[in-house]
């Protein structure tokens, strides 16, 4: 609906500055605005008690978990419990290693927050470092003892299910995203049929048939452990969904960035990795982190087929019978965890979304 | 000769489509090789005759009767109807909460529109999983045992056991309401069809009249039944579990934070020039609203709206986090006992893509029938 008539220089058109509105007409101007704000307020004091419980009548320290039976939140448990709901039943004086891979985690994370450094030796790079994290948690070399993936729980196991899962089903999502907009007719029906399938089942679902079923659909011998069908479920999740945003991308890109390619010769698949892709990818950077988000939510449903993530072991430390059966607090903590991390991702979606925008303008 | 067919990029399109079907055919023959030999190793039945056979396992509640009597299939009808009526349920309540939260934000109060802010925001980034295992802590944890019961409002009870709400009971009015309800819809259809405008409101609301009235006069008025404490639990009522009050508000709190982020967009995305044209037109805020931005919004809404409303359907089955019977914890425990885990899951599977399929199409034809039509 934008006119292409001739509009008159932009700096003439801005509005005069609005003459601001003092608080107390904006909250009390009218009966309506009086109304709503007697309504938010009351929202207000109906959400106190829960604070009252959260900070005040809170017990923040202590060594006798019966302290905890005084009403209150027991931010004490949290506090004794966080090793064993960060690592899970990793062996805890091995608790180095895990803590370790957080540390590589979020310095790798740190290192490819600017665009600039995005290229094939920063993804060789993200390789090398996840197989070291792997090696690193798994042991059995140079002296580490070895940890075998079911003694694996907690923070590390959530991120790295995460990163993994995006990391792994990124190129099977372009790979699908290229196929459904193919104009052959296999490779589009395959690609089209795969994805809504994928994107018509419930995680669970999905989770189900790759902890129950898979086993059954490999020849005997080929034992993949519970954390890597895990990985395989989430996986398969993340590409169909990263398919669907890369392809809103792709549709983006106009028709003749590739008839130009074309048309100097260059190779198919160069003009997809060098001139298609980067533009695609470029369009579709708020809804890729909005999915790299809920894949972080998503790993949380591990839990269901007993993978010991962040929020299996919390409630596994919940279950300590010394303590006052503590769960409201613990899934506070774990929200809190994911709140952090998913908060993070989308500030840095915002700064690149700008980023982006103010070098393609410049 | 070679080297011309080489190069030909319809010879190249056809052997790349070649090698890819006859690759994926080999995966799955090797996948269902694999199987059998499997299931013949481990001696696994199959096939879908254990559905006749009695299930022998309680469901801790359902909208269809069971029993424990009742054959695996009906388990797994009534694990369906569990999940279509908490699927129904949560997208109509949570798309009135994802109404007024969205009004809320844009309504220009400060204080309000802050803290629908901080809501939207704190739901969606925090995974529904742990929401509702939370709720089901609170739910289990922070309340009284039945005996002593929180009674903050007549005639409710909050309890350990769930909340205790008074019931409507329908009786013979119930009937009548009913079929004046229908009657109003079927008037009201049949008004916009034939004159061609004509707003729903007016006539179900006097439908609904006339049907309280007729049901007034032969005197079964609507009777509460109230619930009472007898021993150690309640009595009458209607009694919503811990597992079902948990995931009702789980599920409702985060779906309508997603869904006051589409309407809000969707209100957004409308230029200015919109509203300013209508008010050039004399026309009120209301009649702006109405006849301009909301048919136009509407376009806009209405796809991320149904892929919102499929994934609440998808989401239902996080229910077996907190024990409440639909169908993902049916599934659960039909594989526990009886071991046909591929039937099992398949019926999970063709349950769900139906839901799917069916709610997209739905969606479609009726943001078919709002789209824009360029003549």
């Amino acid at each position: 609906m934008t006119s292409v008539t001739e509009h008159p220089p932009l700096a003439a058109q801005t509005p005069p500055a609005k003459a601001r509105t003092p608080l107390v007409r904006l909250l009390f101007g009218d009966a309506l605005s009086a109304l709503l704000t007697l309504l938010a307020l009351g929202l207000i004091l109906a959400l106190l008690p829960a604070l009252d419980w959260a900070i005040l009548d809170a017990v923040w320290r202590t060594e006798d978990p019966d302290a905890c039976r005084q009403g209150g939140a027991c931010w004490a448990y949290v506090h004794d419990k966080a090793r064993l709901i960060l690592f899970g039943i990793y062996p805890p004086d091995q608790h180095w290693r895990p803590l370790l891979v957080i540390g590589l985690i979020l310095a790798m994370v740190l290192a490819s927050l600017s665009p600039r450094l995005w290229g094939a030796r920063l993804l060789a790079i993200w390789g090398l470092s996840l197989l070291a994290m792997l090696g690193l948690m798994q042991g059995g070399f140079l002296g580490l003892p070895l940890v075998p993936t079911s003694q694996w729980g907690g923070l590390p196991v959530t991120l790295l299910l995460a990163v993994l899962s995006l990391g792994i089903g990124f190129p099977f999502a372009v790979a699908l995203a290229l196929g459904r907009r193919s104009a052959l007719p296999v490779p589009r029906l395959v690609s089209v049929g795969l994805i809504e399938l994928v994107r018509g089942l419930p995680l669970v679902g999905v989770l189900f048939v790759a902890s129950i079923l898979l086993p059954l659909l490999l020849p005997e011998g080929w034992t993949i452990d519970k954390l890597g069908r895990t990985l395989a479920a989430l996986t398969v999740f993340a590409a169909v969904y990263l398919a669907e945003v890369i392809r809103g991308g792709l549709q983006g890109v106009d028709k003749g960035q590739g008839e130009a390619a074309q048309a100097l010769g260059i190779p198919f698949w160069k003009t997809i990795w060098h001139i298609i892709l980067p533009q695609a990818i470029q369009k579709v950077i708020p809804p890729l982190t909005n999915t790299a988000i809920i894949m972080v939510k998503n790993t949380s449903l591990v839990m269901i087929v007993g993978v010991f993530d962040m929020l299996g072991a919390g409630r596994a430390a919940a279950a300590d019978p010394a303590w006052p059966a503590p769960y409201t607090e613990t899934y506070l903590f774990v929200a809190l965890m994911y709140f952090l991390i998913c908060i993070a991702i989308s500030l840095y979606s915002r700064w690149l979304e700008q980023t982006v925008k103010n070098r393609s303008h410049s | 000769m070679l080297r011309t067919l080489w190069y030909s990029t319809r010879v190249r399109n056809w052997l790349f489509q070649i090698a890819l079907l006859g690759g994926l055919a080999a995966l799955v023959a090797w996948i269902v090789g694999n199987t059998l030999t499997n299931l013949a190793a481990r001696g696994i039945r199959t096939g879908f005759e254990f559905l006749s056979r009695p299930a022998r396992f309680p469901i801790s509640e359902s909208v269809l009767a069971y029993d424990s009597a009742d054959t695996y299939g009906w388990a797994f009808v009534v694990g369906i109807g569990n999940t279509v009526f908490v699927s129904a349920l949560t997208i109509l309540l949570a798309s009135l909460l994802g109404f007024a939260v969205a009004l809320a934000r844009g309504m220009g109060n400060p204080l309000l529109s802050a803290l629908a802010g901080a809501y939207v925001t704190l739901m969606r980034n925090m995974p529904l999983i742990v929401q509702l295992l939370f709720w089901y802590a609170l739910a289990t944890t922070a309340f009284p045992p039945a005996r002593q019961a929180l009674n903050p409002l007549p005639g409710v009870y909050l309890s350990q056991r769930g909340i205790h709400l008074p019931a409507l009971a329908f009786e013979g009015i119930a009937v009548l309401v009913l079929v004046a309800l229908a009657a109003g819809v079927a008037a009201a259809l049949g008004r916009r069809r034939f004159l061609g405008r004509g707003g729903l409101l007016w006539p179900l609301g006097a439908a609904l009249a006339a049907g309280l009235a007729l049901s007034l006069l032969r005197g079964s008025a609507p009777s509460l039944d109230m619930p009472l404490l007898v021993g150690l639990n309640f009595r009458g009522g209607l009694h919503l579990t811990p597992e079902f009050a948990a995931l009702m508000i789980g599920l409702v709190l985060y779906t309508a934070a997603f869904i006051s982020e589409i309407i809000r967009g969707g209100i957004e995305a409308i230029s200015r020039g919109q509203w300013e044209a209508g008010r050039a037109l004399g026309l009120t805020r209301r009649q702006i609203l109405r006849h301009v931005i909301v048919p136009q919004a509407l376009r806009i809404i209405i796809p991320p709206l149904t892929s919102q409303y499929l994934s609440t359907v998808k989401n239902t089955t996080l229910a077996l986090a907190v024990g409440y019977p639909e169908l993902g914890l049916v599934v659960g425990t039909v594989i526990n006992q009886s071991g046909q885990a591929i039937e099992s899951i398949l019926i999970m599977l063709a349950v769900f893509l139906s839901i799917s399929v069916s709610v997209s199409l739905f969606m479609n034809w009726y943001n078919a029938r709002v789209a824009l039509v360029v003549r």
